[in-house]
This record gives C-alpha cells, structure tokens and sequence, in this order.
C-alpha cells in the first residue's frame, strides 16, 4: 500500500464560463480582424458565453457525500468535471487531494474493436495500474459482467447488456479516495440494477469522498449527507439531503435507513 | 467483490488549479503534463500499437501494405524521374527512397497531429489527462509507421548495393531530433487546431506546397549555384541531416545550424504556445 494523504476538496469562487464560438467567429479570419481593427477587438472580447458555474463554494472532507441536484443545465456536471480537473476555472481556485476517480462516460476510452480483455487491460493502463493489478482487475471484471467466453471477443458483438455491464464493472473496478458519480450510473436494466447497486454500495463505502450527481431522490437521502441544489450555475441550496430535496421538489421526502458508516481504513 | 484499491501514484494525488495563473505556474503546469504524459509511456505505446492494428485489422499484411505502397512508388517515380531529370538511377532511386519515406512520416504526422485533440474530445472530457499523452501516441504511431517504411530503403541499399558506410550512423541524432520536433509539432498543431478550425486546411496547402520547393523528388545539385539558399527552407534543412549521412555526404555546417535553429524556435513556440493553451483546450472541443 502507499502512503496516502487525506482526501479533500477545496473550491473558492469557482466561476466556469464556456466560450461560444458561434457561426464561423471561430475562424482565424475574424481572429486576424480583431487584432487589426480596435472595433472588432471589442466584439471579439465581448464575445457570448455561458455562465455554468458562478462562484461555487464548497468544502468537503473525509467522510462527507454530497448529493447534487438540480434541472438539467444546472451546472451539476459542470461542477463534477471542475472538480475532476477537467474544466480548469475561469476564476477562482479547485484544489483536491486524494485520488480521483470521475465516472462521467460509461464507455470511457472503450474500443467496440478490441475485444473485452484487451479493453480491460487499455483501461488498467489509463487507470496507472501495474501488471499485476490489470491482472487482477481483468478478474473481477470478468466475473461481475458475467462475459465468460465473450471476455475474448470484440466488444461490438457484445449485447447492448454485455456492453453496459462491462463498462459499469470497469468504471467501478478501482476505489479512489475522490468518487465523482453523473447519474447515468444510476440508469440500467432492472435485473442488473440489484447486482449493480450492491457493487456500488461497496464502493462507496470504501472511498472518502463522494460527491454525486443524481435526480434520484432516494439515492441522495439514504446515501448523502449533504445536498446541495444547483440552479442556473448557483448553490440555490446547501444542507441536510431531506431538507434540501423538500425545497428542491418542493414536498417532503422520507427519510430511508443511511448507507452503513464507511469501513475504517486498513 | 474487492475493489483494487489504489487508482494513482500518491505523488500526483493533489489537483491544485487556480483561474489566471502566473507565467510561472503555467510553465510548472505543462512541465507537469509533459512529464506525467512521458512518465505513462506504457499506454502511450499500447494505443499507437492499437491504432496500427485496428487500422489494419483483417489484412494479411498489416502495415506492411505501407512498405509496399512505397516501395511501388518509389519504383515508378524512380525511373521516371531519372530519365527526366537525366540522373543517374543507381544514385538517384536511393534518394528518392530516403525523401519518400521520411517525408510520408513527416505527412502523416502533420495530418493526425492537426486532429491530435479534437479526435480525442470524449475521452478529454471525461478523465483528467495529460495532453502530452495524445501528442505521443500520434508520434509513437507514425515512429512505427516509419520502421515498416525504412524496409524500402534498406531493399534499395541491397537491390543496388549501395551501402551509405558507417556515416549513417551520424543520421541518429538527426533522427532523435526528428522525435523531439515531432512531438512539439503534434502539441502545436493539436492545440492550435483545436482552436481554430481553418489551420488543417492551411497546414495542408503549406504541406502539399514545402513537397515541391524541398528538394524531396529533385536533387539539390540541381539547382546548381543557387542550392546554398535551400538551407534556409526548414523542411529541407532538416530532411537533409537525416537523408545526408544516409547518402554517404555529411550535411554542411550551414545546414546543421538551420535544422538546430529551426528545431530550437519549433521548441520554444509550442511550450509557450502550450502552456499558455494547456487549460482551455477542454473548452474548446
């Protein structure tokens, strides 16, 4: 084992403003024309964008799950892949200790081409695993996607259920000390969700600090322990998940049996 | 059901990014991407592996049909450009190889490296990654690409025996700054084309272009008095400190000192280009 330090996160007035380059204002025509002319230089700097994050605060440490929701174009992934160091801020300052591990696409770096073990050990290299722990990792991913004989074949013969289980058993194959969650993790086929959530209830006990997105009321309350409501790139709400989710959907939530306490460490 | 429980060295376990960071974090930050894109170069090799074998998947030969596409070419425009030119075929198809499959590297870098980071969007939005790693992984596939290709010179030296001496060992470093450049190139192109849209059309017009005016299918004795000034044309400078050790000539001071000079400003725009870049290229795809 290495030696890890304490997972946290850190985030100070963290605004994320995507530019939009309408039309063919991204072209170098309109680039060459701004620099030359003064009144183009002052469209091109008041150029449109989209606010989708304005000056989130926010601290989280060990221990703590935070659950976020909100509409759609909330900023609640915005703010997932900000944390994940994938959008760097525009303002302000993210700062996260610990090892991240962000599930934001199903098929991450997945090549329907290449067959289930050899996209296996692809992922173990992105996730910096040794040969070893591939080894491994190619084992337990093997025996909950439940690939058997198609565990050597390529992905794009796989059934669209095949394809789904082994990409959810990859993304959660490894525990970091940071889960980022978007809530499509949450979506699946009804006799792969027991299994699915079992896996995932595992996980999450295991790792520091979650922070997942989700529009599933249940999920935030019996696994959060903090909510915070997104609205328009703002924290419109910040608290306890049953009293935020009441506000957010503005009737009283019941309350479910917690998630039991993550394991100590060792 | 365990979970393996480490996901990265604890060393790279802090993200600490700011908004409008000084020049001297920019530079800390691309030397950072530079070295965790370098330092993972087990992936780096396993997906440029990949790319070549899904390229060629389902064909006998694999890559090999690049050695052979060359090899024809260079049959064809060997002998045809020998009478044109009234050179001598023993000396000229041996240059000609050596231009043609240098210069396909130098082409097919050029074309993936302006799609270095657009053509990776998914994967640049759902996980953290060093840019570098993607520039490497253009490099290390045309690198191989390269060796299959190197067969049709070494066919060439055999068919004609014309064997360069131990000369040809002065093209390594040649080489090895080859690999350096490309790898800057590939940062360069991929960041900026990402940006704006109309640079892979206008790199691809300045390629065609530098083809013709580069001494790849003519020889520059052949421009006679005037050939002292090609130095000075960058894709020939550095053509020739790989080609000329591989010919038997030793490539003029004038020459090295261009292909060094040019190699140097290539270098220092796209660390500066990059490190200003680095943070929004995400934004951009």
């Amino acid at each position: 084992m290495t030696q890890q330090t304490s997972a946290a996160i850190d985030i100070e007035g963290v605004s994320i403003s995507f530019p939009l380059y309408h039309g063919n204002a991204r072209s170098l025509k309109k680039t060459m024309f701004s620099t030359v002319t003064g009144r183009m230089a002052a469209d091109a700097r008041n150029r449109v964008v989209v606010e989708a994050l304005r000056g989130i605060d926010l601290r989280l440490r060990p221990g703590d799950r935070l659950g976020l929701v909100g509409g759609n174009g909330a900023g609640k992934t915005t703010l997932l892949r900000a944390m994940a160091g994938i959008y760097e801020p525009v303002t302000g300052r993210v700062r996260v200790q610990g090892s991240i591990n962000a599930l934001l696409d199903p098929n991450l770096g997945m090549n329907p081409e290449l067959t289930g073990r050899e996209n296996i050990m692809l992922r173990g290299l992105y996730f910096g695993l040794d040969r070893r722990a591939i080894e491994g990792l190619a084992e337990d991913v093997a025996a909950f996607a439940e690939l058997t004989d198609f565990l050597d074949l390529p992905v794009r013969i796989y059934s669209s259920g095949m394809v789904v289980r082994l990409g959810f058993a990859l993304a959660t194959a490894v525990r970091p000390q940071v889960l980022l969650m978007d809530e499509w993790f949450l979506a699946g086929d009804a006799s792969f969700m027991d299994k699915a959530r079992a896996r995932l209830e595992n996980l999450v006990r295991g790792v520091d600090i979650l922070v997942l997105s989700s529009h599933l009321a249940d999920v935030v309350v019996q696994w959060c322990t903090r909510a915070i409501w997104m609205d328009q790139g703002r924290i419109r709400a910040d608290g306890p998940p049953a009293e935020v989710l009441e506000q957010y959907l503005g009737k009283p939530v019941h309350p479910l049996p917690p998630l039991a306490p993550p394991a100590p460490a060792g | 059901m365990t979970a393996l429980s480490h996901l990265q060295p604890s060393e790279h376990a802090v993200l600490d990014l700011s908004a409008n960071p000084r020049w001297a974090d920019r530079h800390r930050a691309a030397w950072r991407d530079l070295c965790d894109g370098l330092g993972q170069w087990r992936l780096v090799w396993t997906l440029a592996w990949l790319d070549i074998r899904l390229r060629y998947r389902g064909s006998m030969l694999g890559p090999f049909w690049l050695t052979i596409s060359t090899g024809a070419m260079v049959a064809a425009m060997g002998v045809l450009y020998a009478v044109l030119f009234r050179l001598e075929l023993r000396d000229y198809i041996p240059f000609l190889a050596l231009s043609l499959v240098l210069w396909n590297f130098l082409g097919a870098l050029v074309s993936d490296s302006c799609v270095a980071f657009t053509a990776n969007e998914g994967l640049i939005r759902s996980v953290r990654m060093p840019f570098t790693l993607y520039a490497a992984r253009i490099v290390v596939r045309n690198g191989v690409g390269l060796a299959h290709n190197a067969a049709v010179v070494v066919v060439v030296y055999v068919v004609l025996w014309t064997w360069p001496g131990g000369m040809a060992v002065l093209a390594l470093p040649g080489l090895a700054l080859w690999l350096v450049n490309a790898l800057a190139l590939s940062l360069l192109l991929g960041a900026v084309c990402a940006r704006l849209h109309d640079i892979p059309p206008i790199v691809a017009s300045i390629m065609q272009m530098a083809f013709f005016v580069s001494a790849v299918i003519w020889k520059p004795e052949q421009l006679g008095e005037g050939q002292w000034a090609l130095a000075f044309n960058p894709f020939f400078s550095l053509l020739e400190i790989v080609r000329g050790p591989l010919m038997g000539t030793l490539p003029s001071p004038l020459i090295v000192g261009c292909a060094l000079g040019y190699s140097l400003a290539l270098c220092v725009v796209t660390w500066f280009v990059f490190a200003r870049v680095r943070g929004r290229i995400a934004f951009w795809l």
